[in-house]
Parts: C-alpha cells; structure tokens; sequence
C-alpha cells in the first residue's frame, strides 16, 4: 500500500510539474476556454436585436402612424423611413436593411371603414432562422397592436383566438442562455479529449514511456496517474468557466453546487477515459490530435444540441449524437443553469455518462500496455 | 528560367509527398467528406419534431379543430395529453414536451357566443431560439384558425381585422440548410488547406529536411510559391467538388456565375494558404502546427457569420472581425448562390482578402529563414 | 573464419551457468511487416551473463542487441525461449524482475521539463526508495555522476554526456543487483564516455552488480569481462577480449608513411587490395589487419610508396573486422576520367571557405567568438569540439542556414552575407540525420535534388547515372527512401549532395550513428572524392575520424582551442608519459586545460619528424 501511493505521488509529481511547465499544455487548459467564452459570450448571438427594418407608407392618418410607432417603440427593431417602394428594395438588396413593412397608401381610410387592411411584411430570406425570429417580432406586434385598438373600443371585435404566450426558465430568450452553458460543455471537452489525447501518446515518443516501464509501475498506476491530474485541470477549467459565465455574462445558475459537481465529474471522466484510449491506442501525437480532433471535438460543437437543435436533425444523425457524450452533458447543463435541480432530466443524462465513463476507462485500461508491442 | 525550374521541382515534390503518404491523403479526402455530409444534415435551424403535450380542459369540436391543426403543420410532434397543472410542469420540466398548449374550459362556449377566448402556451425557455420560433409557428397556426372560423361563420365578423401577408426572398421556404451548406464547400477546403499547409513546413523542419531547402539555391518567394501551390490547388478541388455537392446532394439553388465562384475560392484559398504558411513558419514542430491551425480556425470560423449572424455582435468585435477572411467568403458564396451575384458584384469582398494575403504570405516569406534556429 | 564458442571448456561453462545473474536460452524474435514477410531480429541465442562482471555485447546496427536487451528487460516477448533474470523469467515475473534491475534505454528517456533531482525522485518514488535512505543514495549518485552542482537544471539543458549520466543515476537509484544498459555511450563526448565507464567499474566494484551493456563502439569491448558477439540476429562468437585478440596475434601491422607521404594516400592505396581485412589511419600510420600472419601481400601492395611495416599488438576492433563476413560488396576506388564527384578546377593554393571575426549572438549567449579560419581546395577539413563548443553553429552559419551576427564569411568565392544564393548553388550539404524525402523514391529524390541545383535534361540524366553506378543505388530506384537500409540512406544523401558536382561538401556529423563498416566505407569515398578536388568540411564527435583530416579546428565555447593537421595537434600532447597520444587523448587534454594552447604558436613542423623516429 505504502508503494503504491508512493509511486502515484512520484506519478502525480511528475505530471503537474509538465504541465505547468509545458506551454500548450497550459494554453489548452486556460488561454483556449476563457477564448472560447469570449467569443460565444461576445460573438455568437442568434437573438434578432435591432433588426434594421424599412417601413413604406405613404399614408398620413392616424392609424398607420400608430402603428409604425410601434414599431419604433420596439428594442427590436431599428427604423429607415423611405420615401418609397424602390428605395426599399434597393436597401434590402444592399443589406442595409433586413425587412420592409409595406403599408398601402389608404390604409389607415380602409380601417376605418372596417374593411381589412393588409400589412405586408417582406423578409431577407438568406438567413432562414432570422427571418423567421423578424416574422415572429412583427406578427406579435400588429397582434398586440390589434389587442390594444380593441380595448380601446376603436375596432370591432379583435380576433377570436389570441395566444398569450409564456416563456418558461429564460424569460427574455436570451441565446446567450442558451450559448454559454453549452460551451462550458465545449470546453470540458478540449481539456478532457484533446488533451489527453496527446499525453500518452507523447510519453512514448519521447522515449520517457519506455524508461519507466522498466519500473515496478503497474497499468493502473499509469492511468490513474494520468485521470487524476486532468480531472483536476479540467474541473478547473470546467469552475473557471462558470464563474465567468455568472459573473461577466449574467447567467442565471439556478441548480445546486453539488449537482453541477457531481454531474460535470461524470462527464469529465467520460471524455478522460475517451481521450485516454485515443492515446493508449494511438502512440502517435500527430496522428491522435486528429483523431481526436475528428471524433471528439467536431460531434462535440455540431451533434451535441450545443448550437443545432438535434430533434430537426435527420434520424442518422439522431442516433450518432447518442454515442457523443457531450451531449448529455449539454442537457445536464441547460438544465442547471437555466432550470435548477431537476432530476427527470438530469437523472437519466447522469447514469449514461456514468456508463460512458465506465466503458472507456475500462477499454483505455486495458490499451495500456506495460511491453513495447502493446 | 532557373527559378521555374526550381519552384517546378518543388512543385513537384510536394504534390508527390501529398499523394504518396497515406495520411495526407487521407486528410485531404476522409474528414472532409464526412464533414460535409454530417454537417449537411446536422447544421439546420429549421424545426422538426417540435414535441408538444395538450391540457385540454374544454374538449371541444372547436378546440380539436384547432389541435388538429397543430398536430397537421407537420414540425410539430405531440407527445402527450396533460390532466392538471402538476402534468403540466412536469411535462416541461423533464423536457418531455418543448411547447404545452393550455385550452381553458369555456373555449368553445366563449367562441360560440362572439366573445374573445385567449390560449395559453408555455415554451421551454432552456433553447429559446426553438421557443421563439415554435411559439411563432403556433401564432401563426392561430391566425389561421381564427380566419377559418370566420369564414365558417362560427364568429361573427365585426370590424376590420388586420391581415399580415408574409414573403421572404430569396429563400422561399426558409430552408436554413441552403445558408449553410452553400458555404460549407469554403469552409471545409479551409480546414483541409490550413491543415495541409501548416503541417507542410513545420513537418521539414521535424524531420530535418526543411534545412535541405533552406541550403539549396532558392530564394524564400521560391519555396512560398512552391509550398503554397498544391494548398491552393488541393483546396480549390476541395471547394469546387463541395459545391457541386450542396447543388445536386442538398438541392442548393444555384443562381451566380461560375466564373464568380472560381474567383472568390482562389482569392479566399490564397489567403487561407498565407495563414497556414504562417502558422506553420511559426511552428517548430507539427503538434506545434496543429495547435497552431486549430487557435486559427475556431475563432475564425466561430466569428465568421456562418452559424450566427455577424450583426449580432458587439461593435468593437465587429471591428475586429474585420481581419478575419472567412467572413468574406462567407458572405461571397451565399451571394453567389443564393442571390446570383456576379464577379463585379462579388468583387466588393474579394480586395479585402488580397489585402489579407498580401500580409501573411511575405511575412511567413521572412520568417522562413529566421526562424530557422 | 566465423567461430562458434572460443570458450569451450564444458565444465567451467557448468559453473558459469550457475552464477549467471542474466541467461537467455534458444531465443527468437520476430517481427512481423506489413505486407513482407517477418523480419528476424533474433536468431536461437543463448547466452549468460556473470553476477559482479561487465558483460558486453558487440554488434553493428540492427544486429539484435537493442532487441535482446528490451527483452530482458520485459518490455518485450520473445517468439520463443526465454531469458531468465536472477531466477525470474522475463515474461511471466516481469514486474519483480522490474523492482530489482537497473535499465537505461538508448534514447535518453527522462523528462526534459523536470530538473536532474526532479528526475532522481520520480524513480525513487517509482522504486519505492525508502525515505530515510534518499538522501544518502543521492548524494553518492551525484558524487558518482558529478551532478551535484545541477542538481536543480531541467534534464533538457543538460549536455549529452550529463544526459547519460542522469539516466545511469536514475537506472541506479535503488541499487539494483543487475543493470542494462543499452548503447549508454551513443552520441557523447570522450571525456564523457570515460566517466561513465568509470562509474560502471565503480559499480561492479563496490557492489559486486552484474552489468549487460550493448555498445557499437568497438574499443569499449575490451573494458568489458566478457564479450558476446550479435550479428544479423545470431550470436557470432563470445569470450574474454583476450580469447579475441589472441587469435589476431601476428596479423596486424602499422603502416608508417614517410615524411613526405600523407597517411591517406597510403591508406587509399592498401584498401581493398588483395590479403588485406581492414584498413584505418591511426595517429598518422596505417593500421592494417591481414588476412594471415604473412607480410608479403602487404608489402607487394605497398610497392613503389616508401612506408615502414612494424608490427602492431591486435585490439579487439581487429578482431571484430576479422570476424565479420563482408557481404556488401567492396567499395573500389574510382580511378577512372570521365564523370566524378567534383570538377577538377584550380590549384590546392586556392581558399573556397573563409572566415574573419565570425560571431554569433544568441540573445545575450555568446555561441561563437571571433572565430576566423580558412579551407583550402581539396582539402578535408574537420570542425571538432564537444556538444555546446560552437561547431554545429559555425557549421550552419557556413552553410547559410544561420545569418551571422557579425564578421565575414566568403564560400566558393562568394560573400555569404551579399550573394547567398549563389554561394549556396556551389555547396553540397549531408545533414546529421536522414534528411531526404522518405516518402519519394530514390529516383525522385535525385530528380528532385539536381533540378533544384540547376541540372536539367541530358545533364541531369547523366549525373543520375553516375550516382547508381557510384553508390551502388541502381538496385533501389523505386524504392521509396524511407524503406532503405541504414547503410543505402546514407549514400543516396551523399549522392544528392554531390549530384551538381560543388566545389565543397558540408557534412554535418556524417557518421553518428552508423556502424564500424558503414563508417570505413564513408571515409573511403570521402578520401576518393578529396582526390578529385572535392573541397570537404566535415564536424565529427568521433576523435578517430578525425585522423582523416587534412586540417581541422577543435572548438570549445566558442573559441578556438586548436586549429592545425592531426599530428600537430596530437603533438600538443606529447609527453614523456604518453608519447604517443591518440587524438581522444589529445581533446582530452586541451579541453581539460592541461595544454598550453600556446604551443602551437611555438611551432610544431619539427615535431612530426621526432614521431616517426620515436619507436619505444
């Protein structure tokens, strides 16, 4: 007993001092994710804010000026009033405006007639997704608009059916929600994958593999020797990161500590025990920093839910993102920090990252090899 | 005629180096292909199998006929009946259902007798471009049913009622994966050239031939040419075969001119290659080089406009996204395939990636020799 | 001429087999290749290794002893047999064996990143080194290797011969009862060498530990109790040096050239010629081994040249080349007109290198100082020092891989500095290691290299067919580069180099790494080349070679220590006590200081008379 953790002291020794003293060890761990949070923090944003919008109408009454006060009430939307239908066509072809709201000259003389007036909305359809977030800002403002005149008893009857929506967890639809906890997941993963990946597989490039075979170090000492430094390293990043998410990027963090610690060593581990196989298998760094690159980090940013919804994806790739353990933990992560501590979701998510862990330690296990043939 | 010789000789090599070591020619050919396939299909916005649950407390004809109509839109998928308010949370909490539909019990009564009735519905806030844009399809799903019951006389009509007529341009149908797959064909060739290229130099200087170069007669503009040559060429056939992929694969319209598509690939290819050369002078070894491309490529492609919108983003970080060259390209291939731009219109993108070239390809020139420590 | 067991008397083999700390019995290896059939490494050996001696084990490049010895240590499984390591089998009881031997790899294996202290207590850890004893065990290690004033430098800045020093500490560190070690001596300086062979005495000494040692340095052979000889996987012959040596008793001669005569003219004459084993110039004679005890072949070889024939006492090397059966075929001398490695142009008078007040800067760190020095046409001119003097920058900056800092460089009549490129198309350049295209063909890396120099069309074919018929390399056009043996990489570098007949051939380091055969062979074409005006600037770390000198310059920090022919240099040596120093001898002592470097200024053209004379 007394050997063992001798020789895991002279392991753990030896391998925090590397990385501390090996440059792209540490700017994978610490320069790569707070990188990564600023860009997706700062960068990414699917939310339609200040959608630059030009209204056409060359209508004075009440009614169509009311309603295009709406629209410049709206945070939204950002107004090019234009003379007429031509100049806005050639802003929405230039890009300088995405939208144009068209209302006929006698619009307003047509309500109050109570006939039916049109509104016609023409979107940039480049940028699918944000044409259809302008559709939907639009659509709720002429209905609100609608509402507001029947209250107040100018119209006739509203609609029949209006919708009073509510958004559960992430009132405002933020992305960045959204974003930042999923990128937490992103980063986890450089450190639990990328990295690893390329230790072992060092290790016998250089020579210092074969030295220490030679050594009364038995296979579990190897991997636990490796595991132990690198779930340390990346629970780090894994805390860095959601201190700067709370902090600089007001994100709610809704769950408890214990169960973001807990649920995040699973995954930890999950992508240790991968990153480990890659370089217990592969002895070569370059050729494991491509696999790696290839089969952990790609599926981990496109098959994880992280920016795709996967429910749209097609089945194939529905049942690829099963075996990508990110993204169970991006679930287990929207969930915590948006929703708080909800075991239906994160129970399940949980027990197949415990799975995950099990089998690619047990397999990166019995890779490593203690002769030179492995 | 001697420099043609020489930069023909290294030419050479290097495409026979490519082509005979089987990891390079698996770079070139394997990820890409997957890539381009499963980012195909996994990178849409467009919403399927939005999964909703109903708490239907009046059931009703009407309110069936208005179920009915959700369940009919076809991107909604219905996992569920609720009975109370406990299902409810219950259900959106565990993520059974994305979009809870509350029909209150007096639905059909308060239509019936020309009073409005409100529908409550509660999306899940934990993805909320998918709520947004759920929610909107159901407000639409909504509109439709009100003029349906109009026009089946349910309700009375009294008053004048405001009618949004919707287009969108140049993407009929709002397909999201026409936005990105028409850029994929750029964006995967980049990761294969940045690849190949970074890896080129810093892989000579591993093994010791890099030396061998540096002694021979060539001038430092000789190996630029010589190592930059097989990137672009590589790269080139790389994005052309991807395109011709999101046409006939994906059913991308196709709307510009070839000769626009050709010009902006082998500017941006110019460009990517003066990156990869300068990542990889840089680099002492490969592991070096591929960190190196990696630093590049995630920013790049993250701020490029390619999944996220670049107005989104702050101001100052606009600014600096200035220098970034994927954005161009970007920008250049959904205009060319989507809005049939041509090369003059094309052109107002093309200058800013020469400008780019035109500093990394002589800096890495230089670095060449002086970084030979 | 190959021999079985010189050691044949059965009854003290029985007591040897009982004292045996390591035996292997009937052992092969195998390794299997894609697409080949296997290649084997280990061919039914068996063998003992004696509690409290050195055992050696001889052999040239891929001869097994790397293989023999990973198997011992367990990291490999043989095909069949086994070896047996005090008691324990290999295989099965790998991990004991594993906590009670030493094992040192041929690639340093410790980490670059951790200090020489950080290191010692990884394997003390490892070896679960009880605390209480550390601190006594590490002070006689230190003292041993003379670490202790590093204790805290990373492993990485360490020079090569404290590399190997820090790894036998490490291998050491729990005094372990049997050690392993593999080429220990590979790469280092020659004082270095000497320590470590100090410290291994040491060992067995005091502590009565059995070593196993495999070497390609075949002077190392005779400090060992006992020697085992590999070849091509079989176990050749084995005994003590003495049994070796003994048999070459009577066969070997010195061949002492007369005053106007150089060793190497001598020396070209006698290779290959008939009854003739081996040549090498050793501290300006020709060492010769015959093929029997008579002299007349020789002295019918040497007909004409006026050169003294003594006789000389056999060392092991003699032995080793005897023993050898030469299966490539000898390299001939070419004598011939027509295509040549250089293009016969001006007189020996002329200067293709100079240097004045050569300086280089790094940073702070000042690599080389002031250095100036010229070359000659025709000359081979040798750049010597220990790892860190400065000459592998020199080297570079001559090469125009490295921008000087300051002073002047002129090559092949051009200045460095100003026309680069065209000084460049007149060298030829041989980097330390492989350093051609392994993926291209042999064919495709001459196509490329004499297109890069500016050859083309007919020229360029004609140069290529020089290359294969010279070199030998007609057989391997196809093949691609990297699947050449060690020996063929070799020359098709030198060939590439020579492919647009430059008027100087740089050649960094040529023949570390290679074996006794390649390495005669090497400066067999080097000498030939010389001859026909081939300007040759070569660095060695391998004293000896540098006998094949015309003229060199022994570097150390930067600085000249000595610049003048072999013997002048071994003449700063000369002592009453050793009057016939070796040119190890020679580095040993001006880099230790013990040498006036005044005297060369105090003229030395006398002194090579007084050798000749000089018989006791």
């Amino acid at each position: 007993m007394i050997l063992f953790l001798m020789r895991m002291r002279g392991i753990l020794k030896k391998e925090a001092l590397q990385i501390l003293r090996d440059p792209s060890s540490i700017a994978l761990a610490l320069v790569m994710p707070l990188l990564l949070l600023f860009i997706f923090g700062y960068g990414v944003n699917l939310d339609a804010e200040h959608v630059p919008i030009a209204i056409v109408s060359d209508d004075r009454g009440e009614m169509a000026q009311d309603l295009i006060a709406r629209f410049e009430l709206s945070p939204h939307f950002e107004l090019y009033q234009v003379k007429n239908e031509l100049e806005a066509e050639s802003l929405i072809l230039s890009r300088d405006v995405d939208a144009i709201v068209r209302l006929q000259d006698d619009f307003s003389s047509q309500l109050l007639r109570g006939e039916q007036a049109p509104v016609q909305l023409i979107v940039n359809g480049i940028d699918a997704n944000r044409a259809r977030l302008i559709q939907g800002y639009v659509r709720n403002i002429v209905s609100n608009w609608s509402r507001m005149r029947q209250e107040r008893g100018e119209a006739g009857a509203g609609p029949p059916v209006s919708v009073s929506q509510r958004i559960w967890f992430n009132e405002g639809a933020e992305s960045r929600n959204f974003m930042i906890p999923g990128l937490i997941t992103l980063i986890m993963t450089l450190i639990g994958i990328l990295l690893t990946a390329l230790v072992i597989a060092r290790e016998w490039e250089r020579g210092t593999m074969e030295a220490m075979l030679v050594t009364p170090l038995r296979r579990v000492d190897i991997l636990l020797g490796k595991i132990i430094p690198y779930y340390i390293l990346g629970m780090l990043g894994m805390g860095m990161s959601v201190v700067v998410a709370v902090t600089v990027f007001q994100v709610p963090f809704r769950g408890s500590i214990t169960a973001l610690l807990l649920l995040s060593s699973l995954f930890m581990l999950a992508s240790l025990g991968f990153g480990l196989l890659l370089s217990a298998a592969i002895r070569i760094q370059f050729v494991a920093a491509q696999i790696s690159i290839v089969a952990g980090f790609l599926p981990a940013f496109f098959l994880s839910g992280l920016i795709f919804d996967l429910d749209s994806t097609p089945p194939v790739i529905q049942i690829v993102s099963h075996i990508v353990p990110a993204k169970y933990f991006v679930t287990i992560s929207h969930t915590l920090f948006m929703a708080g501590d909800i075991w239906s979701v994160l129970l399940p998510n949980g027990l197949v990252l415990a799975a995950m862990a099990v089998i690619f330690l047990g397999l990166a296990y019995r890779k490593i090899s203690k002769r030179l043939e492995g | 005629m001697q420099a043609l010789r020489r930069i023909l000789a290294l030419v050479i090599k290097e495409f026979v180096t490519i082509l005979k070591d089987p990891k390079s020619r698996f770079v070139i050919i394997g990820p890409p292909i997957i890539q381009f396939f499963v980012f195909g299909y996994a990178a849409t916005y467009d919403l399927e199998n939005v999964r909703y649950a109903v708490f239907d407390e009046s059931r009703s004809v009407l309110s069936r006929q208005l179920l009915s109509k959700v369940e009919g839109a076809g991107m909604f998928r219905l996992s569920g009946y609720l009975d109370d308010d406990k299902q409810l949370t219950e259900s959106i909490n565990s993520e059974e259902a994305r979009l809870v539909i509350h029909i209150g019990p007096e639905f059909e009564k308060k239509l019936r007798s020309s009073q409005p009735v409100e529908v409550q519905v509660i999306a899940d806030g934990r993805n909320p471009n998918v709520a947004l844009i759920a929610l909107g399809y159901f407000g639409t799903i909504v509109e439709q049913f009100n003029r349906e019951l109009m026009q089946q006389g349910v309700v009375q009509r009294d008053g004048p009622a405001l009618q949004l007529v919707e287009r969108s341009w140049f993407n009929g149908n709002l397909r999201s994966r026409w936005f990105i797959v028409s850029a994929l064909g750029g964006i995967i060739s980049m990761v294969v050239v940045i690849i190949l290229t970074s890896l080129s130099v810093s892989r000579e200087r591993e093994f010791g031939t890099f030396d061998q170069l540096l002694v021979a007669p060539f001038t430092p503009l000789e190996i630029l040419i010589g190592k930059s040559l097989p990137g672009i060429v590589f790269g080139m056939l790389d994005a052309l075969i991807f395109s011709a992929g999101a046409v006939y694969w994906f059913s991308v319209p196709f709307r510009g001119t070839v000769t626009a598509l050709v010009v902006a690939l082998l500017c941006f290819l110019i460009t990517i290659v003066g990156v990869g050369l300068l990542v990889s002078s840089l680099s002492m070894t490969m592991q070096q080089g591929l960190l190196g491309s990696f630093l590049f490529i995630m920013p790049a492609v993250t701020l490029s406009g390619l999944a996220t919108p670049i107005e989104n983003m702050p101001l100052w970080l606009q600014r600096a996204d200035l220098i970034n060259p994927v954005q161009y390209i970007i920008i250049a291939l959904r205009n060319i395939f989507l809005e049939g731009a041509d090369l003059s219109m094309t052109w107002p993108y093309l200058w800013p990636l020469l400008l780019i070239a035109s500093v990394t390809l002589p800096l890495s020139a230089w670095l060449f020799r002086h970084r030979a420590v | 001429m190959t021999d079985a067991q010189i050691n044949d008397d059965q009854g003290t083999k029985a007591d040897a087999q009982e004292q045996a700390i390591l035996s292997a019995e009937c052992v092969c290896k195998e390794f299997a290749v894609k697409g080949k059939p296997p290649v084997q490494a280990l061919q039914d050996i068996s063998l003992h290794a004696l509690k409290g001696r050195v055992t050696g084990l001889v052999g040239a490049d891929g001869a097994g002893k790397t293989t023999l010895i990973r198997i011992a240590a367990g990291l490999l499984v043989p095909t069949s047999g086994r070896v047996t390591l005090l008691g324990l089998d290999s295989v099965a009881d790998s991990l004991e064996i594993q906590s009670r031997i030493g094992y040192m790899p041929q690639k340093f294996g410790l980490y670059q990143d951790l200090t020489v202290i950080e290191n010692m207590e990884l394997y003390a850890d490892l070896q679960g080194v009880p605390g209480a004893e550390r601190a006594h065990r590490y002070d006689r290690l230190l003292s041993m290797t003379d670490l202790a004033k590093y204790t805290k430098r990373r492993a990485g800045a360490l020079s090569g011969g404290m590399k190997q020093k820090l790894g036998l500490a490490c291998a050491l560190i729990k005094s372990p009862e049997l050690l392993l070690l593999d080429e220990p001596t590979v790469g280092v300086d020659p004082i270095s060498r000497r320590e470590l062979w100090k410290i291994v005495y040491e060992l067995v000494e005091q502590d009565n530990i059995g070593v196993f040692v495999s070497t390609a340095y075949l002077d190392e052979a005779e400090r060992c109790s006992y020697v085992l000889v590999l070849h091509q996987g079989k176990l050749l012959a084995e005994g003590n040096p003495e049994s070796f040596t003994g048999r070459m008793k009577d066969r070997v001669s010195l061949v002492v050239p007369a005053q106007a005569d150089r060793p190497r003219q001598i020396y070209t004459r006698l290779v290959g010629s008939r009854g003739i084993v081996d040549a090498t110039i050793r501290s300006g004679r020709v060492r010769v081994v015959r093929e029997d005890t008579s002299e007349t072949q020789l002295a019918a070889a040497l007909d004409g040249m006026h050169a003294k024939i003594e006789p000389a006492e056999p060392n092991f090397e003699d032995a080793f080349m005897a023993l050898i059966p030469q299966t490539e075929g000898h390299f001939q001398v070419g004598r011939g007109e027509g295509e040549g490695a250089g293009k016969m142009q001006g007189s020996n008078d002329d200067i293709v290198v100079n240097t004045r007040e050569l300086c280089k800067l790094f940073g702070d760190f000042q690599a080389v100082k002031k250095l100036s020095f010229s070359v000659n046409r025709g000359e081979i001119f040798g750049l010597l020092g220990p790892n860190g003097a400065g000459k592998s920058t020199t080297f570079r900056m001559l090469c125009g891989l490295l921008p000087a800092t300051s002073g002047e460089i002129s090559v092949a009549g051009h200045n460095l500095l100003r026309s680069g490129a065209k000084a460049r198309a007149r060298l030829g350049y041989m980097a330390q290691q492989f350093s051609l295209y392994g993926q291209l063909s042999t064919l495709e890396n001459l196509s490329f290299f004499g297109k890069v120099y500016g050859l083309s069309g007919k020229r360029l074919k004609q140069r290529i067919n020089w290359a294969f018929d010279e070199f030998g390399l007609g057989q391997w056009r196809d093949k691609a580069a990297f699947a050449l043996p060690g020996g063929y990489k070799q020359r098709l570098a030198m060939a590439a180099a020579l492919l647009h007949e430059p008027d100087i051939l740089f050649l960094d380091e040529p023949t570390s790494g290679v074996d006794p055969f390649a390495r005669r062979e090497f400066w067999l074409r080097i000498n030939s080349f010389a001859e026909q005006g081939v300007t040759v600037v070569v660095t060695t770390h391998f004293m000896e070679e540098a006998e094949y000198c015309d003229r060199m310059l022994i570097m150390s920090q930067g600085e000249t220590l000595a610049m003048g022919t072999p013997a002048e240099i071994r003449d700063l040596v000369r002592s009453p006590q050793n009057p016939r120093p070796t040119m190890d001898d020679a580095f040993i002592g001006l880099a230790e200081g013990t040498v006036d470097k005044a005297s060369i200024a105090a003229g030395t053209a006398g002194n090579e008379e007084m050798a000749q004379g000089d018989l006791s």
